[in-house]
């Protein structure tokens, strides 16, 4: 369906990352947001809770992320899309409440805007260290949504496919901005609102009497949604839980349970991966890399091709779930990877899972506080080329 | 011959009666996970003899509990019912409420959970007049771990961390939600039916933070630890030492080891403005027909 026309600020603007995602929430209808202060994400929020009151939307300054997270919960199940932004030490507290979402298959989005780590860190600089978190930060296991933006103008449009993902598979979606993004300023054109498509909150039309919030009987294997307040009196838990939402400690309904949360999301990878593939057919080397390093990693990618390695690109729009399949077909026809990011080493991990030893994976580690030279990346593509 | 006669004796069919709240609760999880003598139960039938007094439309009242003993109630509600994460229910209904403003919310939670790791997110809330309605079960003691010292065990009670008694002084847990600006505070204990569903009643309809507490303390690890015999050596112990004092300075109602238990009604505010009509008069005052207030029925988008 169109969005609300309310939240969405057409025409060409002149917008840092941080700004044009929180018109990316507004734009996408998302009408509760529920944040904590902290560096360098904090502009969302701010750019949100101006216009909010002006949408019916409500912006809540919680007490900690903890709470944020909790109420975002809280809210999703009132049908009212619904979101929250951090960094990495408010992103850490979040973990418990993401678990809930995730087990109690809450649609709503968290922005973390990536800094330096771990702990405090470097509050006001980059850092891609948190992209494992995003996975499995929260303990048990689960499968959800990660998306990595490389630029204002996609922090506007992948926002929108965050909240329409959330909806389609109930689950939270991790928007992993880094600060390079959320803070560099470049044109961002929104869109008429008629051209905005958003995923309603996939309501039941069942009768409360026949309804269960956990029952699987669709196609799609994602539960039907009641909102809070319809008169449906059903039960939701953070404990493992039948299909009645009812808690069973049993090893039985934990396979059922957390094999349905794992699955809905492992089953749908190939309509859920989303990159950018460019160069790879006859490449010798594939640069997979996402975010900032995917524009910090051109040059090195150019000064390799002046030197005659025929270089490809895989920028990873959707981090998680991986393009495993398309790693593995790849690995069987270039010499080498080449991963970037600005941690010790989290995506590559999996290429190198993927690529299973048929073709070398090369890692250009960063701590953070900064992009890399884009010489490492050209030394490593030499590297891997050999 | 006997027990051939015996044998042919038809026992009495227990006639399958209802019990009077039972369509509030969810017979098909019954039994509960309480132990014989607890006081939740008694709290559970209070609360919902009161939402079935005051004929509201069950559709919109919404519970939610955290974690423990009290923090299974939820669960066993037959209401929209959430069963969250450990001290977090105070948020998560504040979420439900401001995403559906039209809700009846009450959190519905223990001691160690709503004073203890939630504690931050109660005193919050009662600041900004959330409009929810927190019953708080206290029973002295983390219990469902086993009886772990809690932030409201009195001092000198034997807890399985504080072996040989406890020495931080207990939240004297009104005191606390009044001096943060709830707009209903009240004690009662688990022996006054009565009384706790009158105060339920009061308290669904007010506005604002309020705030109930229960007393009942744990007759399984608590009371057996403490050497205070059983339930119903409690419930004398409440008859015996329970003293109502309405509209009594919270200040001077610490709760001291088998002392007296000061209970009663110590706020009843019905003027208080909750954080949705302040944030409603705010925006109107300041921004004019620009504000938009989100609707009743939530932010909400369908076809």
């Amino acid at each position: 369906m169109k969005t609300d026309p309310a939240g969405v600020l057409t025409g060409a603007h002149y917008l840092d990352g941080d700004f044009a995602a929180g018109e990316g929430v507004m734009a996408a209808s998302c009408r509760f947001v529920a944040g904590y202060p902290i560096t360098p994400s904090t502009e969302v929020v701010e750019r949100i809770s101006r216009r909010f009151p002006m949408m019916g939307g409500t912006f809540i300054q919680m007490e900690d992320e903890m709470a944020s997270m909790a109420a975002v919960v809280g809210a999703s199940w009132t049908g009212t899309k619904a979101m929250t932004v951090t960094s990495g030490p408010g992103f850490s507290l979040m973990m418990e409440n993401i678990g809930l979402a995730a087990m109690m298959e809450t649609p709503c989005v968290v922005v973390n805007v990536q800094r330096g780590g771990p702990s405090t860190g470097l509050p006001t600089m980059t850092g891609q260290a948190d992209m494992m978190q995003a996975r499995w930060g929260s303990h048990g296991d689960y499968e959800l949504i990660s998306m990595s933006p490389k630029s204002p103008q996609e922090a506007f449009d992948l926002m929108i496919d965050a909240f329409n993902l959330s909806e389609i598979y109930r689950v939270p979606v991790m928007f992993m901005m880094d600060e390079c993004v959320g803070h560099m300023t470049e044109k961002v054109i929104i869109p008429p609102a008629e051209e905005i498509e958003i995923v309603p909150r996939k309501l039941t039309e069942k009768k409360p009497e026949d309804y269960w919030p956990y029952e699987l009987n669709s196609s799609d294997d994602i539960p039907e949604f009641a909102r809070a307040g319809d008169g449906y009196r059903f039960h939701s838990t953070g404990l493992t839980h039948d299909y009645r939402g009812y808690p069973e400690m049993s090893a039985e309904c934990q396979w059922n349970c957390v094999g349905h949360l794992v699955d809905k999301i492992r089953n749908n990878a190939d309509d859920i991966v989303r990159f950018e593939e460019e160069d790879t057919k006859g490449a010798d080397v594939v640069v997979v890399t996402y975010g900032i390093t995917a524009r910090v990693a051109r040059l090195g990618i150019e000064m390799a091709r002046k030197k005659g390695i025929k270089v490809g690109v895989i920028r990873l729009i959707i981090v998680w779930p991986f393009p495993e399949k398309r790693i593995r077909e790849l690995a069987g026809k270039v010499k080498g990877f080449v991963v970037p990011e600005i941690n010790y080493g989290q995506v590559i991990l999996e290429v190198e899972r993927c690529a299973a030893g048929r073709a070398q994976a090369i890692g250009v580690p960063h701590p953070g506080g900064g992009v890399h030279d884009p010489n490492t990346i050209f030394e490593a593509i030499v590297g891997a080329a050999k | 011959m006997s027990t051939e006669a015996e044998a042919q004796v038809e026992r009495k069919e227990v006639q399958a009666e209802d019990h009077p709240v039972a369509p509030f609760i969810r017979m098909d999880r019954m039994p509960h996970i309480w132990c014989p003598t607890c006081g939740i139960g008694t709290v559970v039938k209070c609360y919902a003899t009161a939402l079935d007094n005051l004929k509201i439309d069950l559709d919109k009242v919404v519970i939610v509990s955290g974690i423990g003993c009290t923090g299974r109630v939820a669960g066993y509600m037959n209401l929209d019912a959430f069963h969250t994460t450990h001290g977090r229910a105070v948020p998560f209904a504040t979420g439900l409420k401001l995403g559906r403003p039209e809700l009846n919310v009450t959190v519905f939670s223990g001691d160690g959970d709503l004073s203890g790791i939630g504690g931050n997110h109660f005193i919050h809330s009662a600041r900004r007049h959330t409009d929810i309605l927190v019953i708080l079960v206290n029973n002295f003691i983390y219990a469902m771990t086993g009886g772990q010292n809690a932030p409201t065990t009195p001092l000198e009670a034997i807890s399985s961390t504080m072996p040989y008694g406890n020495f931080e002084p207990p939240f004297n847990l009104p005191h606390l939600a009044a001096s943060c600006g709830a707009s209903y505070v009240a004690r009662w204990t688990a022996l006054h039916i009565r009384r706790v569903t009158k105060a339920f009643e009061e308290a669904l309809v007010r506005k604002g933070f309020r705030f109930i507490e229960i007393i009942a303390p744990c007759s399984t690890l608590y009371a057996r630890r403490n050497k205070l015999g059983t339930g119903l050596n409690l419930m004398q112990f409440y008859h015996d030492n329970a003293e109502i004092q309405h509209g009594v300075d919270t200040r001077d109602i610490d709760i001291a080891f088998q002392e007296k238990i000061v209970c009663g009604k110590f706020v009843d505010d019905e003027e208080q403005t909750t954080f949705i009509e302040n944030m409603h008069a705010h925006y109107e005052r300041v921004l004019g027909d620009k504000y938009v207030p989100m609707p009743p029925e939530g932010g909400w988008i369908h076809e």
